[in-house]
């Protein structure tokens, strides 16, 4: 049995009869209104509880959340630099690994938890993350991905979807838009053997918060790529964070999945897909887009999604 | 009882790092340290030191490494040099706000481009705006007790800084000398636990490195000049009590024949020992001449440098790497030297030469070479610095 | 900001400015932020909780029987709840002042 799979035979997830009440994340940050990151944020913490130290890279949820002498956070939270927070976690959890072998303390349980954004993620933190998961440090990472480098201004990112418009990649008499599809990170958290990779959206919060939690439970390097919606870069309605992380799952642009030990479990089994139009609807990032370059990104998510259904040995979430 | 034995100093730095008890070490190899972390990493693997080595990616991950586990409150070590270095460098900054009293030996090496593996001091003066402690070695016994004093002075709660044990790369990291190395019992009886005030702990959660708006950065940096400030009278009874315990007593800055000497040379690192028997050699002819040598660069002991040079008549000032100012400002340790002497009513003849850069040999016929143009110079005619022993 | 959370001189600081009030962003009221403010129908409310959970600012708790209720102190008007509630029992109303 592999070290997910062992981990988890007898996990028991939450429901909505259930919910974690702790809070490790308190009201008073600076989040934009409707912040869809914070609610992903938020969610996973409460997944985690308070036996845990956090570790942020720079970016939205770290400004918001540690405005000195202030801080939204009532667990241990190291912030250091953009690109690192994958070797920052590394580096606390041999220190914790060390002092309680060394009897200096008496903490093993404790739950080692890193997040950064798309950029801190999949550009410029890549190779602390990639070294992190190599040595199999025993850790949770979350990115939150709002797909572009929204705290300096919404510029683009490798995780940036096909034909949105950033301020690094607006769209203008020589330009769609993005030029490239998103980088698939989660692939990469694959390849390097993580036992257990997942994405999860917070409009799915049950979803989401049981992913987490069998992500701590998981010893080794444990990844979950978290859609993140932004009103402020999306230039949606701030009320409609969570509808459009929902029809982000019910278009197929964001396939809600579990690899575990290297097999792959669908989630959700999306039976009546939206069009992909629907989902750009809302948002003014993919206005500009014609019908025939929405029909070109149509037929890539529908292709992806087959390719995605052919990996999955379980199609509807057990 | 401290056994004296001839070893590789580099490995005798690594040995001496596993006695301090280090938990962690994360770094990444880089020539001429290699042999340090490779000696770690030995000792780790025989079990004869407890603790994680973490084989980074990069130096980068090995600063970031130390830093999170530092602030978990583990004592943590890591060495680098030159390239490594300057790649690592924004973290360095973070690491000294953070007060986090991280130990890095340096084996100082020059910067590229060209690139080249020899020493010089470009990467040791690269990380003096760090905020970091910086301790000179100038020979394998001094690498051995910096190593030990680098822990001690870091973690006293008076300073909590992170420290550098800068030792020539090659030169002296390559070196097969012979020291004392102390034993287990000697370094802990020097040496106890590291007790941090705040560390990341889920029992009381602190939040460290948040963001500090204009309002309120010009704090922090006061904060953190003031223990810089605060660490130099520390650093020396530190130094005291090691001299008590071990029996070899270091100094701030520390002198050679300077007391009626009419030309001082102030140097840093092991070409200060060549310079010495140069001396020697001068005085033996009836040149009074005597040197000044840094022991601990930042904070830096002007106060203890100018009652060490103060008396000369001439100062032949050392500089192993350019600052790149354009030519008409002096090297690095010139410009910190005649800083500390602006206003203080000396008026010496300074020379400054720029020596040694990216390995090339400096000999005792240089340092007659140098003390004779400073002493024989009208004032006036010296430039700011002066290449010395280049092919034109 | 140093102004409203009383810090104002540098020997006040924590070393490495670490900050040991868990949680004390808590004090800055981000109800400030809003032009908009959501209101709970009790008669259509089902209890479900999903303006809970949807909440980006934990501005919702559960009162003794069983209603969730808001803490306009931090809500910041964003109507995620009041376009969540599956129920339409959350109206996002003008505020007044």
């Amino acid at each position: 049995m592999g070290i997910a799979s062992e981990a988890l035979k007898n996990f028991k997830g939450f429901n909505l009869k259930n919910l974690p009440e702790v809070e490790p994340l308190s009201p008073g940050h600076r989040a934009c209104q409707g912040c869809g990151e914070v609610l992903a944020l938020r969610q996973a913490l409460k997944a985690i509880g308070n036996n845990v130290i956090v570790v942020s890279a720079t970016g939205c949820m770290e400004i918001v959340t540690s405005p000195f002498p202030q801080t939204a956070w009532r667990v241990p939270w190291l912030h250091v630099a953009f690109e690192n927070a994958g070797s920052v976690v590394s580096g606390v959890e041999v220190a914790y690994k060390s002092m309680n072998r060394k009897k200096i303390i008496d903490q093993p349980d404790v739950t080692f938890l890193a997040y950064g954004g798309d950029g801190a993620t999949a550009d410029i933190g890549l190779q602390a993350l990639s070294g992190a998961l190599e040595r199999g440090h025993n850790f949770v990472y979350l990115c939150l991905d709002n797909e572009a480098y929204m705290n300096t201004g919404i510029q683009r990112s490798s995780s940036t979807p096909f034909g949105a418009s950033t301020t690094t990649s607006p769209p203008g008499r020589k330009s769609s838009g993005q030029a490239t599809w998103k980088k698939n990170v989660v692939e990469i958290a694959v390849a390097h053997g993580a036992p257990y990779v997942a994405t999860a959206s917070p409009a799915y919060p049950i979803d989401l918060m049981n992913k987490v939690k069998k992500a701590s439970l998981v010893p080794g390097p444990t990844y979950i790529h978290i859609f993140s919606p932004c009103p402020t870069g999306w230039r949606c309605g701030t009320e409609e964070s969570v509808a459009i992380a929902r029809l982000a799952v019910q278009s197929k642009v964001f396939p809600l999945y579990e690899v575990i030990d290297g097999e792959y479990y669908l989630s959700r089994r999306v039976t009546k897909p939206k069009p992909i139009s629907e989902y750009f609807q809302p948002q003014r990032r993919f206005r500009h887009l014609t019908e025939a370059e929405v029909r070109f990104i149509q037929e890539r998510v529908n292709e992806q999604y087959e390719k995605l259904l052919q990996k999955c040995r379980v199609q509807d979430g057990k | 009882m401290s056994k004296r034995i001839g070893i590789e100093v580099s490995l005798a730095v690594a040995e001496t790092v596993g006695l301090c008890d280090v938990d962690v070490i994360a770094a990444y190899p880089i020539t001429p340290q290699t042999h340090i972390v490779e000696h770690l990493s030995e000792l780790v693997a025989d079990g004869h030191l407890d603790a994680e080595f973490v084989p980074v990616e990069s130096e980068h991950s090995a600063m970031s490494a130390c830093i999170g586990s530092s602030a978990a409150g583990a004592r943590t070590f890591t060495s680098t040099c030159s390239q490594g270095y300057a790649l690592m460098s924004e973290l360095c900054y973070i690491a000294s706000a953070l007060r986090l009293p991280i130990v890095m030996a340096v084996a100082n090496r020059a910067l590229s481009a060209p690139i080249n593996i020899w020493n010089d001091h470009s990467d040791l003066m690269y990380a003096r705006d760090t905020g970091w402690i910086q301790l000179i070695s100038e020979n394998g016994q001094e690498a051995v007790d910096m190593s030990i004093l680098a822990f001690r002075i870091g973690e006293d709660k008076r300073i909590s800084l992170p420290v550098q044990v800068n030792l020539d790369g090659f030169t002296m990291s390559h070196v097969i000398e012979p020291l004392s190395i102390p034993d287990a019992q000697e370094v802990r009886k020097f040496l106890p636990p590291f007790k941090p005030a705040l560390r990341l702990d889920p029992a009381k959660p602190v939040s460290m490195g948040g963001v500090g708006m204009p309002d309120i950065y010009t704090e922090c940096r006061k904060a953190q000049d003031e223990a810089l400030r605060a660490s130099k009278p520390v650093i020396q009874e530190i130094f005291d009590d090691f001299a008590r315990q071990f029996g070899r007593q270091y100094k701030l800055v520390e002198t050679y024949k300077t007391e009626d000497a009419d030309t001082i040379i102030v140097a840093i690192g092991s070409i200060a020992q060549t310079a010495m028997t140069a001396i020697d050699s001068m005085r033996a002819r009836g040149r009074k001449v005597g040197i000044a040598r840094i022991r601990v660069f930042r904070p830096f002991p002007a106060a203890e440098l100018v009652g060490a040079i103060g008396g000369a008549k001439n100062l032949v000032l050392l500089d192993r790497s350019t600052a790149f100012a354009g030519g008409e400002v002096s090297g690095p340790v010139a410009l910190e030297v005649k800083s500390a002497l602006f206003d203080k009513g000396f008026s010496p003849k300074v020379g400054n030469f720029l020596v040694g850069l990216g390995g090339r040999d400096v000999t005792g016929q240089n340092f007659e070479e140098m003390v004779e143009r400073v002493a024989s110079a009208n004032n006036g005619d010296i430039p700011a610095y002066e290449f010395i022993n280049v092919r034109e | 900001m140093a102004k409203e959370t009383g810090i104002k001189r540098w020997k006040e600081l924590n070393p490495g400015m670490a900050v040991t009030s868990p949680g004390n962003a808590a004090e800055l009221k981000t109800g400030d932020w809003r032009s908009m403010q959501p209101e709970t129908d009790r008669d259509k409310c089902i209890k479900c909780g999903q303006c809970y959970i949807f909440c980006p600012d934990m501005v919702y708790s559960k009162d003794e029987d069983g209603y969730y209720v808001q803490n306009y102190y931090w809500c910041k008007g964003c109507g995620i709840c009041a376009k969540e509630c599956p129920v339409d029992a959350i109206r996002m109303l003008q505020e007044v002042d």
